[in-house]
C-alpha cells in the first residue's frame, strides 16, 4: 500500500509524517510512505487544509492530526 | 475503580459536565488563593516590586489558561460545523459587499492556520470566490480568533473584546471590498488560475455528537498545547513590567498626545510576529503603563493581522504590488481604528 502525507512543510505536516511512520511500524504493515510538498500536486487532491493523508490515491484525512489510535484505525481500515 | 459510565460513549458528554463545577470553583477562588500564597505563605510584602510581579504571574497565568481551556473546548465543538469546504461553498459566486461581510464573519469561526493559507487561497479562488471576498476571509481569520477574544476578555473585560471584534470585522470587510473594486486579479500569480483543483472525495460527513465532543478535546489538546508557552512568556514579560517599570513610562511613547505613535506602532508591529496568546498580556501592561487604548490596539492588530511570515507565504500566490496594496489598505484601516479610539476614550 502507498501512503502520502500532503503538506507544504509546516510543523503539523511534519508531525503527521512522523506519526504515520510510527503507526505503520506498530501495525507491521508493508507500506511505502511519501511526503508530497508540491502545492499544485497537493491541490490536485482537492484539499484546502494541510496536512492531508492519502492512502492508495484516496484522501482519508485533511486539516488535523489524528490521535495515534485513530490514525492506526484509518490505516488498518484501508489495508 | 473507575465508574463504568466514564468509559462509555455518554462518558464523553458527562465528563466535561462533571469537571465544570471544579472549573468554576478554581476560577472563583483563584484571586484569594494567590493572595494567600504570595502574601502569607511566601510572606512577601504587598506593594514591593517582586511581590507585585510574582502576584501578577501567579494570578494571570492560571486565569488565562482556565479561560482558554474552557472556551477552546466549546469553540472546538462549534467549529466542527464550519469546515473551509462549507465556507467556500457558501461564498462561491457571492457578489462584492454581501460576500465580504459573510467572508469576514465566517473567518472568525472557520478553523484556520496560516500554514494552510495557500491551499485555502487556491481552493477559494479556483472555485470562483471573488478575490476581494477571499481577502476579507484571509484578513479576518487570523486577526479575529477565539484566543484573541478570550484573552482580551480575560485581561480587559468584555467591552474591549467587543470593540476588537467589531473593528476587526470592519477592517476585514472594507479592505476586502476595496481590493475587489480595484480589480487586482492581474497581480495574482498566473499559475494560480492554471492549477487544477481536484475532488478530494472526502464525504461531507455528518458527525455524531460524541465525535464532535472528541474533536473539542482534540482542539484543547492541540491549541492549548501550542499556545501555553506564548501565554507564559507574554505574562512573564507582562509581570516583569508590571512590577518594575514605572507608572506612566509608556505615556511619552504611546500616549494619546503623541500623534505619530499609531503609525509607528503599526510599522514596528509588522516584522514582529506573535500570535494573540503572546501579545495580549504585553499589550495589557503597555496600557497599564500609560499607552492609550487606540495605540495599543493598533499595535496588537498590526502584530497579529500583518505578519511578515504570512506575507512571505502569500508571496507564492500573489505578486509584490498586491501584497503591498494589502499591507497598505489593512494598515490604513488599523490606523483609522487607532485614531478613532484615542479620540473616543
Amino acid at each position: 500500500m502507498n501512503i502520502k502525507v500532503l503538506g507544504t512543510g509546516c510543523a503539523n505536516c511534519k508531525s503527521l509524517e512522523k506519526a504515520t511512520y510510527s503507526a505503520v511500524a506498530e501495525l507491521g504493515i508493508d507500506a511505502s510512505i511519501e511526503k508530497v510538498e508540491d502545492i499544485t500536486k497537493i491541490m490536485a487532491y482537492g484539499i484546502m487544509r494541510t496536512p492531508g493523508l492519502v492512502i492508495d490515491e484516496k484522501v482519508v484525512l485533511s486539516g488535523r492530526i489524528p490521535g495515534m489510535t485513530e490514525l492506526k484505525e484509518i490505516i488498518s481500515k484501508s489495508v | 475503580m473507575k465508574p463504568v459510565f466514564l468509559k462509555s460513549r455518554n462518558g464523553q458528554i458527562l465528563l466535561p459536565l462533571l469537571l465544570l463545577p471544579f472549573w468554576f470553583l478554581i476560577y472563583h477562588y483563584l484571586q484569594p488563593f494567590t493572595n494567600y500564597l504570595v502574601y502569607n505563605a511566601f510572606g512577601m510584602t504587598k506593594g514591593t516590586q517582586l511581590a507585585d510581579a510574582l502576584w501578577f504571574f501567579l494570578f494571570e497565568f492560571p486565569k488565562v489558561m482556565l479561560l482558554l481551556t474552557l472556551i477552546i473546548f466549546f469553540v472546538g465543538i462549534i467549529r466542527t460545523f464550519f469546515t473551509p469546504e462549507r465556507t467556500r461553498k457558501a461564498l462561491e459566486g457571492r457578489k462584492t459587499f454581501t460576500g465580504n461581510v459573510m467572508a469576514a464573519s465566517l473567518g472568525i469561526v472557520t478553523p484556520f492556520c496560516s500554514c494552510s493559507a495557500i491551499p485555502l487561497f487556491l481552493g477559494f479562488v479556483e472555485s470562483g470566490v471573488p478575490l476581494g471576498v477571499t481577502f476579507s476571509f484571509l484578513i479576518a481569520a487570523p486577526m479575529i480568533n477565539e484566543v484573541a477574544i478570550i484573552l482580551l476578555y480575560g485581561m480587559f473585560g468584555w467591552k474591549v473584546a467587543v470593540i476588537y471584534v467589531g473593528t476587526g470585522l470592519a477592517i476585514a470587510i472594507t479592505a476586502g471590498w476595496v481590493i475587489g473594486i480595484l480589480k487586482l486579479e492581474k497581480w495574482v500569480e498566473p499559475w494560480v488560475y492554471e492549477t487544477h483543483l481536484g475532488n478530494s472525495g472526502l464525504a461531507d460527513e455528518t458527525l455524531i455528537f460524541t465525535k464532535r465532543i472528541k474533536l473539542g478535546y482534540e482542539a484543547v489538546r492541540e491549541i492549548v498545547g501550542k499556545v501555553w508557552v506564548y501565554v507564559a512568556l507574554g505574562i512573564l514579560v507582562g509581570a516583569g513590567a508590571h512590577g518594575y517599570v514605572p507608572e506612566a513610562f509608556m505615556a511619552s511613547l504611546m500616549g494619546k498626545s503623541v500623534w505619530y505613535s499609531i503609525p509607528l506602532s503599526i510599522i514596528i508591529g509588522i516584522p514582529l510576529y506573535s500570535n494573540a496568546a503572546g501579545i495580549v498580556p504585553i499589550v495589557s501592561v503597555l496600557i497599564e503603563k500609560g499607552a492609550s487604548l487606540g495605540t495599543a490596539l493598533a499595535f496588537m492588530m498590526s502584530v497579529i493581522g500583518l505578519s511578515l511570515p504570512e506575507m512571505i507565504i502569500l508571496r507564492k500566490v500573489l505578486k509584490m504590488p498586491l501584497i503591498l496594496t494589502f499591507i497598505g489598505i489593512v494598515g490604513l484601516g488599523i490606523m483609522i481604528v487607532g485614531y478613532l479610539f484615542n479620540y473616543i476614550f
